[in-house]
């Protein structure tokens, strides 16, 4: 099985197993405690988010990435800056649905389930909800509501990992002046 | 070539962090005798001259601390009234120290909101779409840089009309915040900043670019 290393951008290295391993403990704790895959999935979100509305500042800090004009580009930089960035994978942008307010990210590979197989007991448990998460909190933190899910998941028998993107609208509330 | 101070402001346009890296250079500190050949009177919660200027002691100067110890407003650290204090002929001789009054914490907290306000009018006034907000602000003593991120935070830094730099400094700022304030679980978002790694790196930021600025060339 190849491994892959997780490389933050300051060249620090950390094994990519104690990652895992720390996610699995997260899950494992949180099915223990709540003992409900929906409420488990609720909280992996909301955990998620609270991640994201901080990781956006880290990314626009070292990415020096301007806003983006449309959806598209917000998908492309998502796919091919951000994941990068963090995950060391890059997924591909797919399935843009006719109005072009939705699209689909195919993982090939998700470093959060390496090594990882779900039991029968926890059928509707989204192992990796934590990252829908993440981009919707990253999100609403450059004005834009979306609507993240998976759409497929490998831990669930499906052949590819799919997260579903929909735009919501644009936040109105508290725009930064010189953005209207 | 020195870079005078560094504020956060946040979304609201309340201000988060405040950082003053400078010296001022006018400040005197006298040993008088009774009676007082200074004139001074209350301002603002402060006690200032009023007439009597010498030696380095100017009008408009603030009392700083009286025989060492900050006073607080109109009073001494003691408690007791400065002006009363200083009519007494057997607190003498006493050692005064005067300078330009220092901003209050909440002076500051109103400059930033306010800065916030115009900063928007900045990007309103502008002839055509989609202008930024004020990005520079210049004066004969200092040059205020302001940078808004995408996410609406403010970095903003008041230094010498003549450093270079400020720019570079200003994402070295921002990098700097996305580390040590938003990766630290404790801090929440939109306060205060209150961390002391946040400040130790800030600061040696500051020696950095200062350390640039001297030799012309910015990174």
């Amino acid at each position: 099985m190849s491994r892959q290393s997780n490389r933050a951008t300051d060249n620090k290295k950390m094994n990519s197993e104690l990652f895992t391993l720390t996610y699995g403990a997260l899950v494992t704790q949180l099915c223990k405690d709540y003992e409900n895959d929906e409420e488990v999935n609720k909280q992996l979100d909301k955990m998620g988010y609270n991640i994201g509305v901080r990781l956006i500042e880290d990314f626009l800090a070292r990415s020096s990435i301007g806003r983006c004009q449309d959806f598209r580009e917000t998908a492309d930089v998502i796919a091919k800056v951000a994941f990068k960035m963090y995950l060391g994978t890059t997924p591909s942008v797919t399935n843009w649905s006719p109005a072009g307010d939705e699209f689909s990210l195919i993982l090939e590979n998700n470093p959060l389930v390496d090594f990882v197989e779900l039991p029968d007991n926890h059928s509707t448990l989204i192992y990796s909800n934590l990252l829908c998460g993440i981009l919707r909190g990253a999100l609403e933190m450059v004005q834009m509501a979306v609507d993240v899910r998976f759409a497929q998941d490998t831990l669930r028998g499906d052949n590819v990992t799919e997260i579903r993107m929909r735009f919501i609208k644009r936040i109105e509330e508290n725009l930064p002046a010189g953005d209207e | 070539m020195v870079i005078f101070s560094v504020d956060v402001v946040n979304k609201a346009g309340g201000l988060i962090y405040q950082y003053d890296n400078y010296v001022p250079r006018a400040e005197a500190e006298k040993t008088f005798s009774y009676p007082l050949d200074l004139v001074l009177k209350h301002h603002d919660e402060k006690v200032i001259v009023s007439f009597g200027q010498r030696d380095g002691i100017k009008v408009g100067h603030a009392v700083l601390s009286i025989n060492g110890a900050d006073v607080m407003g109109k009073s001494t650290a003691d408690g007791k009234d400065i002006l009363e204090y200083l009519k007494d002929p057997s607190n003498y001789p006493v050692s005064i120290r005067f300078g330009r009054a220092r901003l209050s914490s909440n002076e500051k907290l109103m400059l930033a909101s306010m800065f916030h306000s115009l900063f928007a009018i900045g990007s309103q006034l502008s002839p055509e779409v989609g202008s930024s907000g004020i990005e520079m602000l210049e004066t004969d003593v200092f040059k205020l840089h302001c940078y808004q991120t995408l996410t609406g935070i403010k970095f903003i830094v008041l230094a010498d009309p003549r450093q270079t730099g400020i720019d570079a400094l200003l994402r070295k700022i921002y990098e700097v915040y996305s580390d040590f304030a938003l990766k630290n679980p404790f801090y929440s978002l939109e306060m205060p900043i209150r961390c002391e790694l946040f400040d130790q790196n800030l600061k040696s930021a500051l020696e950095v670019a200062e350390k640039a600025g001297n030799f012309g060339a910015g990174s």
